[in-house]
C-alpha cells in the first residue's frame, strides 16, 4: 500500500498573511516532496480499553453535572479518499463553552467559565467509520488578529488514522454562521468549495425531539493505493 | 466529458490554534478529571529493549522566539527497527508553557530497511495551518545509505535534520520554522 500524495491546493498555504500568526510561523522554503516510506505508512493503533465511558459526552464528562448551552450531537463518518470507512480512528475534539470561553489559563476572555464544562472529548470510530459526540454548541469569541476579528463557532478535530502520514487537525464550523465568511482562519482555504467541506449541516433527522439538535461532519483522510507493478527499494 | 475520478478529497486542514492542549493533553495544562492520564505520555514501556535516550529541543519562529504553545508528536521504530505494536513508538510532546522546551524520553530507534535510524516529528500550533512533518536523525550514525537524505538537493540544509549529542544518551534537536537554518519540512 502507498499513501496518496496530499493535494496541497485544497489545504491552506503555510503563509497566509490575513492570519497574522502564520507570518513568522510559516517555512519560507518549499516542502520537500517524496513518496511516503514505512515511517509514514505506519502509525499508532489505539484500543478501546484506553477510553472512558463518558469520553464522548462533553456535557457530562467534566463534573458529571450537565454543562450549560445548546445541546447538540455532532456525528459523522471518517472515510479515506477511496470512500472506504476508517475504523478505529482516534477522533479527539476540543472547544470553547457556550459563551466562547476556553478552559485554558491563557484564555482571558471576559465570558465566564462553565463550572461543569471541560471542553474535550474523544472516541474511536466504529467498523463503519462512524463516530458521535454529545456536547453544547460553542460560542463565537473575539481574538487579537485584526482589530475586530471574531472566530465563528467551531469545534477543533484531531484525527489519528491508521498511519502517521494521515495525521490531520482541522476545525468544524456550523451551517449558516455569518462569521465563517469573515474569518481569517477559515479563509486561509482558497476555494469556497473546500471551506464548505468544513461546514456541518443541521440534521433534523438525527436530532432527538425535546433533547438535542444534530450536526453531521464527515471527515476524509488520505487514501492508500495498492502498490502493483512497483518494485520499491526496501525501506522506501 | 471523460469518466469522473471518484475519489473523495481529503478534509482541509486548519490550525490547531492556541488551545490544542485542551483536546490532546488536558492533564498537562491542568484540566484534570476528564481522562485519567494523557495519551502518548511516553513512546515505550519502561522495560523495552534498547539504548535509553533523551531528546530535548525548542521550536523557534522566524523572529527567533520559542513557540511555547506548540505540540509535537513523535513516531519511531523500536531498537530493532520495527514499528508498533499498538501505540508503541508514538508520543505527544507538549512544549513547556514557559520555556518552550519539549522533551522526549525514548529508546534510540534501529534502522528501518535502508533508512538510517530516525524519529518522525509532526508539529502543530497556532499559526501553523497544516501540521509540519520533519525527521530527526542522529549525528555519528552512518547516514550515507539513507534514501530520504540522499534525495535532498540542497545538502547545506541536511544538518537541520541531524540531532547533536549534548551528553551521554542526551540529544538536542531544535527546529527553526523560518529563516536562517530553516528546518527541512517534508510532504510525504
Amino acid at each position: 500500500m502507498t499513501l496518496h500524495p496530499r493535494t496541497r491546493d485544497q489545504h491552506p498555504p503555510a503563509y497566509a498573511p490575513g492570519y497574522k500568526t502564520s507570518v513568522p510561523r510559516s517555512p519560507k522554503q518549499a516542502l520537500l516532496a517524496m513518496g511516503a516510506t514505512a515511517t509514514e505508512q505506519t502509525g499508532p493503533v489505539f484500543g478501546h480499553s484506553m477510553l472512558g465511558e463518558l469520553d464522548s459526552n462533553l456535557i457530562l464528562n467534566f463534573t458529571g453535572e450537565p454543562a450549560v448551552g445548546e445541546r447538540i450531537v455532532v456525528y459523522g463518518r471518517v472515510l479515506d479518499e477511496n470512500g472506504r470507512p476508517v475504523p478505529n480512528a482516534l477522533v479527539e475534539v476540543w472547544q470553547a463553552n457556550a459563551g466562547g470561553r476556553y478552559r485554558h489559563k491563557k484564555d482571558g476572555y471576559l465570558a465566564p467559565l462553565d463550572p461543569n464544562f471541560g471542553g474535550c472529548g474523544r472516541v474511536l470510530t466504529g467498523e463503519d467509520g462512524s463516530y458521535e459526540f454529545l456536547t453544547v454548541k460553542p460560542g463565537a469569541y473575539p481574538w487579537p488578529n485584526g482589530p475586530n476579528d471574531w472566530r465563528p463557532a467551531h469545534i477543533h478535530y484531531s484525527l489519528c488514522g491508521p498511519s502517521f502520514g494521515q495525521r490531520l487537525i482541522t476545525q468544524m464550523y456550523f451551517e449558516g454562521d455569518p462569521l465563517i465568511a469573515r474569518c481569517p482562519i477559515a479563509n486561509t482555504i482558497a476555494n469556497k468549495a473546500d471551506l464548505d467541506r468544513l461546514v456541518a449541516p443541521l440534521d433534523m433527522n438525527r436530532a432527538r425531539p425535546l433533547d438535542f439538535l444534530a450536526y453531521k461532519f464527515d471527515i476524509v483522510l488520505r487514501g492508500n493505493r495498492q502498490t502493483m507493478f512497483e518494485n520499491k527499494p526496501e525501506g522506501m | 466529458m471523460v469518466q469522473p475520478l471518484e475519489y473523495l478529497k481529503e478534509t482541509p486542514s486548519q490550525t490547531a490554534g492556541p488551545y490544542v492542549h485542551i483536546g490532546t493533553t488536558p492533564n498537562f495544562i491542568g484540566n484534570a478529571g476528564i481522562y485519567p492520564e494523557d495519551l502518548g505520555l511516553k513512546p515505550f514501556p519502561d522495560d523495552v529493549a534498547g539504548e535509553k535516550i533523551k531528546v530535548t529541543g525548542i521550536v523557534y519562529d522566524g523572529t527567533g522566539t520559542p513557540l511555547r504553545d506548540v505540540l509535537l508528536e513523535s513516531w519511531q521504530a523500536d531498537a530493532s527497527g520495527t514499528y508498533g505494536p499498538g501505540i508503541q513508538g508514538w508520543a505527544r510532546l507538549p512544549a513547556n508553557q514557559d520555556t518552550g522546551v519539549w522533551t522526549l524520553e525514548t529508546v534510540k530507534p534501529g534502522a528501518v530497511g535502508k533508512m538510517a535510524p530516525h524519529i518522525a516529528l509532526w508539529i502543530v500550533a497556532r499559526g501553523i495551518n497544516v501540521g509540519l512533518q520533519t525527521r530527526m536523525y542522529f549525528d555519528g550514525d552512518d547516514l550515507t545509505t539513507d534514501p530520504v537524505l540522499a534525495r535532498i538537493e540542497h545538502k547545506i540544509r541536511v544538518p537541520t535534520l541531524i540531532a547533536k549529542s549534548d551528553g551521554p544518551g542526551s540529544w538536542r534537536f531544535d527546529i527553526h520554522l523560518q529563516g536562517d537554518g530553516e528546518t527541512i519540512f517534508f510532504d510525504m
